[in-house]
């Protein structure tokens, strides 16, 4: 794992986070996983706004979801999901990539550009926009976390009679 | 001779519009957004996708609201547009073991690691209408607990440690498609023409996609002893898992982002053979969304399928799987049952030719018959 950024990833419980990602596969999937709405507004306090061309446009398509046969054993395909992709090209010549899931083509389009930014400028974009939208995500799913773990069952035993 | 007919177009445009004018019903009411759909009508929306066999809620609300509630209507209209769309790749098989749990319960043991956690559930509600929902009462919001749920490891491993069921590959060693271009993917039944006897992966596509009814009454029959395979509900779980792919031109594995589903991991009775040893067997149901019925229906049905593999006598229509893979397809259904009204204005004219025929030629022989 490339250690060499600025920026580290904390200690986190979520169940689903392996520890063998790298940290480009970390901002990527974390970019995935953000709000566009919170992409778009930091693409805005970008000045100057960074130029860059499309290598291959956002692109609308789908991904075979696959599953398990009793959740461990053989795959099958289960259906698909849509899945929007886009790579781009910064003018330092680094190659972007965005793929999420959706068909939000702008979600596609930043994802892709912030990944090239991140791998020119890891420690300028890694704490300020990365970690933020990580800790956000974690905290959305904390918060489901919690209410589900209100709903659990704590049994009591009943001892009738003598 | 054949006589072409038409006509019907401009009928044809202004039922479509009247249509258009029936769904969106008294206009004095505010119109319902896609976006309210999705929020509030999700099971439905959830069914549309695990059938309509593309994860996309916005889509799938989309369809709901173009096809006034129709399920199977909107599920017709997911799977069209489904196929205007390239595939770009197949995910990794998804790790339900990672799923973020909003619900996981076990009939099978009462304690367990993790805890029974009921999540957002319609079971223990009376039935009972809610009129408070009909004068626009509010609900009251969940409070969260302290802590997080703690982790939930699989039910059915507690088991398998054991020896005392089945591995989740069941008897059948993995089988590669056969097909040229990806030899060791799962078969694919949009792909490829369903071909039998089919292996469990096709099956458990066309059992994902297929009718929650039709599967539901199939599993139903199971129970009632049509192919009886004494099940319980090991586990089942409701969550988020993450959609991994491994994109070429990438070459690792990167997440697109997360995708609701629903799990069911049936645990069933086996008696054993000559060589092996009783013990129990699985069945595995997964859907999108929130769809619990569907899978729990879709791992009995499973479970029922399988009973070839396990050297079981197939007896009962669960058990059949030409009869159940070609039937629980509800568009395949759907699209032959109503191809009844389509025009057969010809067929029927020949048939009443032929009928008419015959009952001269009965008159005929019994007038000659009579003494």
């Amino acid at each position: 794992m490339t250690k060499a950024n600025a920026f580290s990833r904390t200690a986190d419980a979520s169940p689903d986070t392996n520890p063998d990602q790298t940290d480009r596969q970390f901002w990527m999937s974390v970019l995935a996983r953000a709000d566009l709405s919170d992409l778009e507004s930091y693409w805005q306090t970008l000045s100057p706004a960074p130029e860059y061309r499309h290598l291959r446009k956002p692109e609308i398509g789908m991904a075979m979801v696959r599953g398990r046969a009793g959740g461990t054993g053989s795959p099958f395909n289960l259906g698909e999901v849509t899945l929007t992709r886009c790579v781009v090209e910064l003018d330092a010549g680094v190659q972007g990539f965005g793929y999420v899931t959706g068909r939000s083509r702008r979600h596609a389009e930043l994802s892709a550009l912030f990944d090239g930014l991140m791998q020119q400028h890891s420690a300028l974009h890694g704490p300020a926009l990365i970690q933020p939208l990580h800790q956000q995500w974690l905290a959305r799913r904390e918060q489901v976390s919690r209410k589900a773990a209100a709903t659990k069952v704590n049994f009591m035993t009943m001892v009738r009679g003598s | 001779m054949y006589v072409a007919v038409k006509g019907g177009e401009q009928a044809i445009d202004q039922a479509h519009s009247w249509l258009d004018e029936t769904r969106r019903g008294d206009t004095s009411l505010p119109e319902l957004s896609v976006e309210q759909i999705r929020q509030q009508m999700g099971m439905a929306v959830d069914r549309v996708m695990t059938e309509g066999s593309l994860y996309d809620p916005e889509l799938a609300a989309l369809a709901l609201k173009q096809a006034s509630g129709d399920v199977i209507e909107a599920i017709f209209l997911l799977r069209a547009y489904r196929t205007t769309l390239p595939r770009f790749l197949a995910s990794c098989p998804v790790e339900t073991d990672r799923m973020a749990i909003r619900r996981r319960i076990s009939a099978a043991y009462k304690d367990l690691p993790g805890g029974q956690i009921l999540g957002p559930t319609y079971d223990y509600t009376h039935r009972l209408l809610d009129f408070t929902l009909l004068a626009n009462g509010e609900r009251a919001t969940t409070p969260p607990a302290d802590d997080t749920v703690e982790n939930c490891p699989r039910v059915l491993d507690f088991l398998n440690s054991e020896g005392l069921i089945e591995s989740p590959q069941g008897q059948d060693e993995h089988k590669p498609s056969g097909t040229m271009e990806a030899p060791d993917a799962p078969a694919d039944l949009t792909r490829q023409p369903m071909d039998y006897p089919a292996d469990r992966d096709l099956r458990l596509q066309a059992l994902a996609r297929g009718d929650e009814g039709f599967l539901l009454a199939l599993a139903y029959s199971t129970q009632r002893g049509y192919g009886r395979n004494h099940p319980f509900a090991g586990e089942i779980r409701q969550g988020e898992v993450a959609v991994e792919i491994v994109p070429e031109e990438l070459g690792f594995a990167v997440i697109a982002g997360d995708i609701q589903v629903t799990e069911c991991d049936m645990i069933n009775q086996f008696s054993g053979t000559e060589t092996e040893a009783p013990r129990f067997t699985r069945g595995y149901g997964l859907a999108f969304g929130n769809a619990e019925r569907k899978a729990l229906a879709m791992a009995l049905v499973d479970r029922a399928l399988r009973a070839r593999e396990l050297g079981e006598d197939i007896v009962s229509p669960a058990q059949d799987e030409e009869f159940v893979l070609a039937h629980c397809d509800n568009l395949d259904s759907s699209g032959f049952v109503s191809h009844l009204k389509l025009p057969h204005y010809v067929d029927f004219q020949s048939e009443l030719v032929l009928l008419r025929r015959l009952r001269k030629e009965f008159e005929q022989r019994r007038e000659a018959n009579q003494p």
